[in-house]
């Protein structure tokens, strides 16, 4: 089904596929574009970088005609056009990939692929052709799905290759990715730029948005950088330094800093963990944290992780283990148990689990705290919520017009501190971190790190749950190591990323990753 | 990819959905199980033809309620429209004087009329089907008055009129089995709506419509339109309830109707349909229509007070859907 593409029209004389100038848009009180630009070659992989709020989205939205531009003007192989709909995109050739997967959940992947048009014979649909061509695309992407599997049941990277198998079949000559990465782990991440480099060779152009500088330097032809909206400059990806991308971004050069590294180990242990089990995500796994301390987790995707963290806040079951807190047993059954002992969970899916989406800032920094803001008669003391959200929207820097701004509406960065303060206005002095900077931009990151650094050097216990390993070693003072459900060990600080990918890898994992790296090479 | 994930990916819906069914079919046979042994008159052949035809106009009401809340959506106004469908019938074939197709033709119109207006209010006006439908149920129900003058409108003088309902096509080939064919055409409704759900794109665009709307507009199709022909379907489903309605008691009864939507809710519901949208199929709601009438009918027939009757539809409501949680959990 993937269609056999023309190769480009050689070299530096191509007719851009696209070409976007002066665009500008914008939402009630909000400027996202002012002049962007945007070019995309044939057989280019063009990054789009730029802080989250820089408009890298909202640009591709409007070439994907989700939106439509307030201005300015979009060449399509050098003939102007007007995308007013997500159908007329496809039916130009422009596919995209959205960072909040789109998939229908209760169907099956291959029905997803095809939704909109559907094999038909005498009007009824032919579900035998639909899962036949869905496995043509699967095969040309070497990809073991079948089609008839409900996208319910995969996880989220075999959800991210049935979007990618998506746009494969609409025969795009230009292909969006969207923080296509985000889920996935390396190996499969190695299979995504298999399938980049092959729709190149065909001549596909595509865009790719990405927030992974080393992603970026791998798949890139060219960069360009956005912020605030504005165009800021487009350079190779190959030759060009991180550092100047990144002041490109930020407009200014973020200081390299290193943590400082308190020694912890006298401190008192805050968290401590005996001997827990749930089925065969978690086995008998045992931990402590202390006061002022930053426990890494690392490991790759499915080792168990998250599932520690939601067993130890109460979210899932735990069929043993203890759990103690300040040298006390806790019996922890649900997460309003683990938030009166302390915890606070600040989970990896954000718009799901952490934030009331619907409700602003105020709401959400004070919704774990609000029996204390209930006065006698039951009603609720705004002018007190407010003033606590105020210091807090101060001292954690959160941009936000004001505290009654909707939590939806603020970039994801500022979505999780609206999380952080949420927890520390409950005075959680254990906070659990799953994934703190997934789809943060690089400013918005180093701000979290800052933050987190902070918040251990007053003492609080910090996990971070991370599967970046740059980013555990940056952070922590200890690193636990998972594989399939077991804390294969305990490393410092300074520990070598080999060393931790050994214990990621440690027992029947190595095997089975070997032999199914052999399967698909 | 590694390949540990496919076989549970593999092996989940499908038990589930058995099991789903199962759990149902399995309630239903109980029943029928447990009445039978409580009463010798349960299991009459006559008794049988009594209860089916009892479930054909709230079978059918349910499978229109169903194809909607697959949608995500809701329609609170199938048992107004059902009346109104039956006193447009009861206005082309007494008060005018048509023939009997035309009157057929008209109800069935009249509900998919009915029921595009409401999808159009739905997805062009985003008002929440709730309230919609909420709307849509009172004015139908003051229209049916108002056209019919108040008054009930009898089909004396259209004599093949309470044939669709009590007649026997069946049972003029096979004395025997004197099925009435309110029930055939109940069966048929399902068989049609069933494959509709299952073999077209409207089908597919219902199920898809209640998964992820937003996901669905993102991929190019006109999701106003597909959700308008669902209201609409659902409409003329209706006014097919309301011929058999109609033709049951040979006439229209203008007030009659309202509370009718909420048994038709019901019947979905405990057939294991989502409210949420997404999921769901025409034999559950089948099976949940047939359950309520067995319940109705197995505790008549053991004397039990109709207001009790009422009660213990309540709680089978809510263990059906706690069932249906607890499996999701086990999951």
């Amino acid at each position: 089904m993937v269609a056999p593409i023309a190769p480009a029209s050689v070299s530096g004389a191509a007719v851009p596929l696209v070409e976007m100038t002066d665009i500008d848009k914008s939402f009630p009180g909000v400027r996202a574009l002012a002049k962007a630009r945007f070019e995309l070659l044939p057989g280019e992989v063009h990054a789009l970088m730029g802080e989250n709020g820089a408009g890298k989205s909202t640009l591709m939205k409007i070439l994907s005609g989700v939106y439509t531009r307030d201005a300015g003007t979009v060449l399509l192989n050098g003939q102007p056009v007007d995308i007013t709909s997500p159908r007329q995109a496809q039916d130009l050739g422009v596919g995209i990939i959205h960072q909040e997967l789109a998939l229908m959940r209760d169907l099956t992947a291959a029905q997803n692929i095809f939704i909109g048009r559907e094999p038909r014979r005498f009007g009824i649909l032919d579900e035998r052709q639909l899962n036949r061509d869905a496995a043509a695309i699967f095969a040309s992407m070497n990809l073991k799905l079948e089609p008839t599997v409900r996208v319910e049941t995969l996880t989220i990277a075999k959800q991210q290759m049935v979007e990618i198998a998506k746009a494969l079949s609409y025969r795009s000559r230009v292909l969006i990715m969207d923080e296509p990465t985000a889920a996935l782990n390396d190996a499969e991440i190695a299979e995504l730029f298999a399938i980049i480099n092959r729709l190149k060779a065909e001549g596909v152009g595509i865009v790719y948005i990405s927030h992974k500088m080393d992603e970026i330097k791998r798949i890139s032809d060219r960069v360009t950088i956005m912020r605030d909206g504005e165009y800021v400059g487009t350079v190779p990806g190959a030759d060009t330094p991180i550092e100047t991308i990144i002041s490109m971004m930020v407009g200014r050069t973020l200081s390299n800093d290193t943590l400082v590294i308190p020694n912890t180990a006298d401190a008192p242990i805050a968290l401590e963990v005996k001997n827990l089990n749930r089925g065969r995500e978690i086995r008998d796994v045992s931990f402590s944290v202390r006061k002022g301390e930053i426990l890494g987790f690392a490991g790759l995707m499915g080792a168990g992780r998250t599932e520690v963290a939601r067993a130890i806040f109460g979210a899932d079951r735990r069929e043993s283990g203890e759990i103690w807190v300040h040298g006390q047993r806790v019996g922890i059954s649900s997460p309003k148990d683990a938030v009166e002992a302390g915890i606070g969970y600040l989970s990896e899916d954000r718009k799901h689990f952490g934030l009331a989406t619907g409700l602003d800032v105020r709401n959400n920094i004070a919704l774990a705290s609000l029996q204390r803001f209930t006065g006698p008669a039951g009603v609720l003391d705004e002018a007190g919520m407010q003033k606590e959200a105020v210091g807090y929207i101060r001292q954690l820097a959160i941009k936000t017009p004001s505290d009654t701004q909707e939590a939806r509406l603020l970039s994801g960065g500022n979505q999780q501190k609206v999380v952080i303060a949420k927890w520390l206005l409950r005075d959680c002095d254990i906070l659990i971190f799953d994934e703190p900077t997934r789809g943060i931009d690089v400013g918005a990151k180093s701000e979290i790190y800052k933050l987190l650094n902070a918040l251990a050097a007053e003492g609080k216990a910090i996990i971070v749950i991370s599967s970046e390993l740059p980013e555990v070693l940056r952070l922590s003072h200890r690193i636990a190591v998972m594989c399939e459900g077991r804390l294969t060990g305990i490393l410092p600080g300074g520990a070598s990323q080999e060393e931790i990918m050994r214990l990621a890898t440690l027992r029947q994992s190595s095997v089975v990753e070997s032999a199914t790296q052999r399967k698909t090479a | 990819m590694t390949d540990t994930a496919a076989p549970a990916a593999k092996s989940g819906p499908r038990i589930s959905g058995a099991f789903h069914r199962l759990l149902a079919f399995s309630g239903l046979i109980a029943l029928v199980v447990a009445f039978s042994l409580a009463s010798p008159n349960f299991l009459q052949t006559q008794n049988i033809l009594a209860i089916l035809q009892a479930t054909s106009v709230n079978g059918v009401l349910a499978i229109a309620a169903t194809l909607v809340i697959i949608t995500g959506g809701i329609d609170l106004s199938v048992g107004t429209l059902m009346t109104f469908c039956a006193v447009v019938a009861g206005v082309i074939l007494t008060y005018w004087g048509l023939p009997l197709p035309l009157g057929i033709l008209g109800a069935i119109l009249a509900g998919t009329a009915s029921g595009f207006v409401s999808g159009t209010i739905i997805a062009k006006l985003k008002v929440p089907p709730f309230i919609a439908t909420l709307g849509m149920m009172l004015i139908l129900k003051g229209l049916s008055l108002v056209i019919s003058g108040t008054k009930p409108i009898y089909f004396n003088d259209t004599p093949g009129f309470n044939q669709i309902a009590l007649g026997s096509a069946v049972g003029s080939v096979f004395p025997a089995v004197p099925l009435p064919n309110g029930v055939l055409v109940l069966f048929a409704v399902a068989v049609v709506a069933a494959f509709v759900l299952s073999k077209t794109a409207l089908g597919r665009y219902t199920f898809a419509l209640g998964s992820n709307e937003e996901a669905v507009r993102l991929s190019g199709v006109n999701i106003d339109r597909w959700k308008i022909a669902v209201y609409a379907v659902t409409g003329a489903i209706c006014g097919v309830a309301g011929l058999l309605i109609a033709s049951r008691l040979n006439s229209a009864q203008p007030a009659l109707g309202q509370g009718y939507e909420l048994d038709a809710i019901a019947a979905v519901v405990i057939g294991g349909t989502s409210l949420s949208g997404g999921r769901g199929t025409v034999v559950g709601t089948l099976i949940g229509a047939l359950i309520i009438s067995v319940l109705a009918n197995g505790l008549r027939i053991l004397s039990v007070p109709q207001e009790w009757q009422t009660v213990v539809t309540g709680t089978i409501i809510i263990l059906a859907v706690y069932a249906d949680i607890l499996r999701r959990r086990a999951l």
